[in-house]
């Protein structure tokens, strides 16, 4: 007996929001949280440290700064895809979900090919607390990188199939989708300068 | 003036309607039932892998029960090595320990480490946070907003199951090499970071616990922000669910610093990183050969960034109870529920500003000292009006003392001591004398034992008829009652004593070797014998829970005449799924009790309409008897 919650797919009309969208919204409070601590983290151990290297000097800047662009492009294309399944659009809405997924896989082998750079150059965690937190911010952003991919390549592929019979309930989850993109984008826009211009 | 008659149903008597209620009821889960018949679940996907809430709900109980025991075993070992320092432990325990933990029955100090730590952990991630949340947040939220189910079903089976995976991994620490972890509950570095595996699986299991917390969180707000049934306002809502709202929020913005620095003390340990680690630390005579530059002062703000408001998720969703058994007990509504509200929103506000009092001896710095005791001063002020609320709400009333009250009342006493022998230690003059003394321990065991766990156990024999449709035993449980607040007070209230004398809560042998705690010492056994019968006093708790599942009277849907809506709209225990056979409208505020000028009953349930006026009166006709 598939049971029937109420607000997964309409609005509540007294707040406005269906389930899943406060359920988001609610989960990236917590991830500004989780990355709070980190930045805070970053904060502290950098002003009390006698010397710490400038981002720039060590880091690739040109390598990051592509990466910044390819991060920023996949949020317009994922609010792409969910404009055009609000208008009724699945094909473009697959299509844009695809270029999305392809910008989060371009992301992550830039980000491998700058680890890799590091580690030839004997720059692991251990070297210094720069790189300790470089590799622990850029690392768990990663994770988040990766974890969107898995539900874009879900949402494409097998959550497709959802579309035929609801379609609202398919767009929402492309919605929601797309407000942690946006989020995980937005912490790159506040990593990118702290931990390589500054 | 209409008299209160009452009909005898079965073992029971009732009121005319309630009669009334009870058949309905009992023809609509047969119905049901036959229903529930051609939808065959199976019984992995009913029992195991189930997205029910109420069961879920279970689930949490059972092994939140199942930890507290654990928890409270390991601190009955500790209590021996107290009393009895290095001397061999009996022989029918001393079998089920290692020698490599305690070889011919002598505790080794790493293993009273073990045992410190876990029992902290064991408590309070395990124990209580589930109990609280987990199995009474996960059970009666829905059925109190009359919402058929949470707002995320297969999320709050994926939380169960993350917190069952942490449960497990901690468990699974003891058998490592080095045993469990052995830091204490905070995990301080650079002790934790150079301490044995045990530490590592602590880590991982805490990363499932923070995931399952945050999931739970997130369906709890979402649930009680979104599918409250028609007419179930925010100022309608029970107290209890309020304490949820608020506690839900904690955990929500709370633990994901906390995880933060897991991750950080996990690369701490793995990858020879220095997030918490300064620079030149010499341990046993070699210079450690890493990068050096972190700051241990880094993890107990994170820590305590969590494990302060953690304190308030141990205590809000218990204040919940506490008021729910109150306002059914005295027959009376709540006193001062908008000022309960607002303190307990006030009081979550307040609780994520207040960490550092647990770092007064840290030498922060006066400046950030006086900031910190002033919030502290401030926050205890919600906690006063919530605690005021709650006694005032006796006042006139004719009170029930049953079990269930018993406890809540048992319950405001012992946290005023709790929070009032609080105050000294916010204040950092007072700190740097009590700090790491048994006073603290004292302390914050009284707001979460005889305090927390008093609530639980006033929820246990609260609600277990809704939960099965049997009552617990009144006798077992008074009997329960009364060891339990005998030997809890023997347990904690001479730690305060000690705690002055400046005897150290950290030491192997109870503070044996020191001139200045000689005159307290003999407190120990006192303490050590009063915890051993304090687990005598729960048996009466388990016999009674598993004979009343099988043997126990039957239950009536509302047999506490309550007005909420998980008494008055369903079934006891509710029907299998959906909650309600049809979505309850709610027509009033949650504790209409005594209402004046209606004398049919001396309480309104929330549901019924008609503002004051006795409900419609269904002939039996109505009925499908015999259709």
């Amino acid at each position: 007996m598939e049971l029937e919650i109420p607000y997964t797919v309409r609005p509540r009309p007294d707040t406005g929001l269906y389930n899943g969208k406060l359920g988001i919204w609610l989960f990236l409070a917590s991830e500004v949280m989780l990355f709070g601590a980190l930045f805070s983290s970053l904060v502290l151990l950098r002003s009390s440290a006698p010397d710490w290297p400038k981002g720039a000097d060590i880091l690739n800047v040109p390598l990051a700064t592509l990466n910044t662009f390819v991060l920023i492009a996949s949020s317009v294309t994922v609010v792409l895809a969910w404009a055009n399944l609000r208008l009724g659009d699945f094909k473009w809405g697959r299509i844009w979900l695809g270029v999305t997924l392809a910008c989060g896989f371009g992301f992550m082998i830039i980000k491998a090919i700058e680890y890799g750079t590091k580690f030839s150059h004997q720059q692991f965690p251990g070297t210094n607390n720069f790189f300790a937190t470089y590799y622990m911010m850029t690392g768990l952003h990663g994770l988040h990188v990766i974890g969107g991919m898995i539900v874009f390549a879900y949402l494409i592929g097998p959550g497709a199939k959802m579309w035929k019979e609801k379609p609202n309930q398919y767009t929402n989850r492309v919605e929601i989708t797309g407000l942690y993109w946006h989020f995980v984008d937005l912490v790159w826009i506040f990593l990118f300068p702290i931990l390589y211009l500054l | 003036m209409g008299q209160k008659r009452q009909i005898r149903v079965g073992s029971q008597w009732l009121y005319p309607d309630e009669a009334q209620k009870a058949l309905s009821e009992a023809l609509r889960v047969m119905k049901e039932e036959g229903h529930e018949g051609e939808h065959h679940q199976g019984f992995i996907s009913k029992y195991i892998f189930s997205t029910d809430h109420k069961w879920i709900g279970v689930q949490y109980g059972f092994t939140a029960l199942c930890f507290l025991m654990f928890g409270f075993t390991l601190m009955l070992l500790m209590r021996w090595q107290l009393a009895f320092p290095s001397k061999p432990i009996p022989g029918f325990i001393a079998q089920f320990l290692s020698d490599a933990n305690a070889p011919g029955g002598i505790m080794l100090p790493e293993f009273y480490n073990q045992l410190g730590a876990m029992h902290g952990t064991i408590m309070v991630f395990l124990g209580i946070v589930p109990l609280a949340v987990g199995a009474f947040g996960n059970y009666l939220v829905p059925l109190q907003i009359g919402a058929p189910d949470m707002a995320f079903p297969k999320l709050n089976m994926a939380s169960y199951w993350l917190y069952a995976i942490g449960g497990v991994l901690m468990l699974f620490s003891f058998t490592l090499p080095g045993g469990a972890a052995n830091s204490g509950w905070t995990s301080y570095p650079p002790l934790s970071i150079i301490a044995t595996q045990g530490q590592n699986m602590w880590l991982l299991g805490m990363v499932f616990l923070i995931t399952s917390s945050l999931l739970g969180s997130v369906n709890f707000i979402v649930t009680i922000i979104q599918l409250r049934a028609k007419g179930m306002t925010f100022m309608r809502m029970p107290f209890f669910v309020w304490a949820q709202l608020v506690t839900s929020f904690l955990l929500l913005l709370a633990f994901p610093p906390l995880e933060a620095a897991a991750v950080m003390q996990f690369m701490d340990r793995v990858m020879d990183t220095s997030f918490f680690m300064p620079s030149g630390l010499v341990i046993s005579g070699r210079v450690l050969e890493i990068a050096g530059g972190g700051n241990p002062l880094l993890w107990q703000h994170l820590f305590w960034f969590l494990a302060h408001p953690e304190v308030y998720v141990l205590i809000l969703p218990a204040m919940g109870i506490v008021a729910e058994v109150i306002a059914n007990n005295t027959r009376k509504p709540l006193w001062g529920y908008r000022s309960l509200v607002f303190a307990t929103i006030f009081l979550g506000f307040m609780s994520f500003v207040v960490w550092a009092h647990h770092m007064f001896l840290t030498g922060m710095g006066t400046v950030i000292n006086a900031f910190f005791q002033t919030t502290t001063m401030i926050i205890s002020i919600p906690s006063v009006i919530i605690l005021t609320a709650l006694i005032i709400s006796l006042w006139g009333g004719s009170i029930r003392f049953n079990t269930p009250m018993l406890f809540a009342l048992a319950f405001l006493p012992m946290f005023g001591i709790g929070g009032l022998t609080g105050l000294p230690l916010g204040l950092a003059a007072a700190d740097i004398h009590l700090h790491d003394t048994y006073y603290v321990i004292g302390h914050f065991h009284y707001v979460v034992a005889p305090g927390t766990i008093f609530a639980m156990f006033a929820g246990i024999y609260y609600w277990f008829p809704k939960v099965t449709g049997k009552m617990l035993n009144e006798k077992l449980g008074k009997l329960h009652f009364v060891g339990s607040i005998i030997f809890i007070n023997g347990v904690f209230f001479p730690m305060f004593i000690q705690g002055l004398a400046g005897v150290s809560r950290r030491l192997y042998d109870g503070g044996a070797q020191y001139a200045h705690a000689q005159p307290v010492l003999h407190w120990n056994l006192f303490m050590s014998v009063s915890a051993w019968l304090l687990l005598a006093a729960q048996l009466p708790f388990i016999v009674n829970f598993f004979w009343s599942i099988f043997k126990g009277a039957r239950a009536t849907s509302n047999p506490w005449q309550a007005t909420t809506l998980e008494w008055a709209a369903t079934t006891s225990p509710p029907l299998a799924h959906g909650n309600f056979a049809e979505m309850p409208v709610v027509h009033r505020g949650p504790y209409e009790y005594s209402v004046p000028g209606y004398e049919t009953r001396d309480f309104l349930p929330q549901h019924e309409s008609g503002e004051g006026q006795p409900p419609a009166v269904v002939t039996p006709a109505v009925l499908p008897l015999g259709a």
